[in-house]
């Protein structure tokens, strides 16, 4: 299964990117919601996007809008990579297509925990 | 560093009043859980606090000590599985089979913050739409005080609503204020929290459908584990289905259960031959 960390702190995708490993992903990156549809594009199959809200260029929820009006990524799961400030706008996420989220930082359990919701983790 | 004395003294309290088991070499962890006690009541050392917990048994200083030991790590939809065995395959039987009373009673036990009563409130109301007209409660029952208080609350931080629970229940069935979220009035509503201390006498309880008692049962010798679970049982309806942590389980220690497996999950009901004993 493979796994798009999208975040424009490179620190913070290898932080998130390590515990996607660990949890059994391969790992693809980028920087902002432009770069990651276009790595999509050119991935094929991509089972999780875990996708910063804040980014420069495009940002989270703009890259969840343009996701979702192509068919060939229905089945992705798209996880918001929230701040406290943020998950006052889940509703407006959900309803745009989001398939969970996740507050940072968080563990590897906390992640497990959300993949099991979605049906990508036992 | 607390003394041998102190620790002696402190882990047979605890074990008295909780059941709880704390072995030699659990020091670090008494001594931990107590430095918000020793700091706030201006003990000078663990020596003198015990001093005053000998002079006032069964007072509110020891309440607060045995409160401090136990662990109060749970999270919503914990372990995912049982709660997913109890809608798929668990709950509809039993709701078929109290159609004609429209009558559930569930109760959780150890309840700790009371996300595991929430859970089982939200997976009613978003499942089983046809319960609204049931009369359904869940009784939820902790040794603390301040679990039952948090319970009762059912107002959750940031990182306990990162745990387990789904985002279209967040914004569903809870209220944000501020930093924190309430769980809505309809589903409190559905919760009753009490004190109840386990290895103590049960006050009188209706018969319950389902009783969840998880993790819980990991903290007690075998001796209380087997009582617990003979009382669990009569306060069971026959048919009634019991739940036990991922790390529980009734196999040698209370024989007169039969398993239920669920996927990777187990429930648990009062084996046929105790059935009919308790029938006669
Ligand atoms: C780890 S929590 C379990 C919470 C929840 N049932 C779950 O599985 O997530 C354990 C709880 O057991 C409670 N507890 C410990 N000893 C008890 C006793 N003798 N009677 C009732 N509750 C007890 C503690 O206060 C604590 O909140």
């Amino acid at each position: 299964m493979r796994a798009l960390v999208v975040d424009d702190s490179r620190a913070i995708r290898s932080i998130i990117g390590k515990t996607v490993k660990e949890l059994g992903f391969e790992l693809l990156e980028a920087g902002n919601g432009k770069e990651a549809l276009e790595r999509l594009e050119a991935a094929g199959t991509v089972e999780l996007v875990l996708v910063d809200w804040n980014m420069p260029e495009m940002n989270g929820f703009d890259f969840l809008v343009a996701a979702r009006q192509n068919p060939a990524w229905k089945d992705t799961v798209i996880m918001m990579v929230t701040t406290e400030t943020e998950m006052a706008q889940m509703q407006r996420a959900l309803d745009a297509g989001a398939n969970e989220y996740v507050m940072k930082p968080f563990t590897k359990d906390v992640l497990h925990e959300k993949l099991q919701l979605v049906g990508l983790a036992a | 560093m607390i003394g041998q004395a102190e620790f002696d003294f402190l882990r047979a309290l605890i074990r008295e009043r909780s059941a709880i088991v704390l072995e030699p070499g659990k020091e670090y962890l008494v001594e931990s859980r107590l430095l918000p006690i020793l700091r706030g009541g201006g003990f000078a050392s663990p020596v003198e606090l015990v001093a005053r917990l000998r002079r006032e048994p069964r007072g509110e200083l020891e309440r607060r000590v045995v409160e401090a030991m136990t662990t109060n790590e749970t999270s919503f939809f914990r372990d995912h599985h049982p709660f997913e065995a109890l809608r798929t395959r668990f709950l509809p039987d039993l709701i078929a089979a109290r159609r004609p009373e429209r009558r559930l009673r569930f109760w959780s036990n150890a309840c700790s913050t009371g996300q595991e009563a929430y859970s089982l409130a939200m997976l009613l109301t978003e499942h089983f739409p046809e319960l609204g007209a049931w009369d359904v409660s869940i009784f939820a029952s902790d040794l603390s005080r301040e679990m039952v208080a948090r319970t009762t609350a059912g107002s959750y931080g940031q990182l306990e609503v990162n745990r387990g629970l789904p985002a279209a229940f967040l914004v569903k069935y809870f209220e944000r204020h501020g930093t924190s979220w309430q769980v809505k009035a309809p589903l409190r509503k559905l919760v009753t929290a009490r004190e109840l201390n386990l290895v103590e006498a049960w006050p009188a309880l209706p018969a319950f459908d389902v009783i969840f008692l998880r993790n819980v049962l990991i903290y007690f010798d075998l001796e209380t584990k087997r009582a617990i679970l003979r009382r669990a049982r009569q306060a069971l309806r026959p048919d009634g289905l019991l739940l036990l942590g991922s790390a529980e389980t009734t196999i040698m220690v209370d024989d007169g259960w039969e398993r239920l497996p669920a996927g990777v999950s187990v429930a648990y009901r009062a084996a046929a031959a105790v059935r009919r004993a308790g029938a006669a």
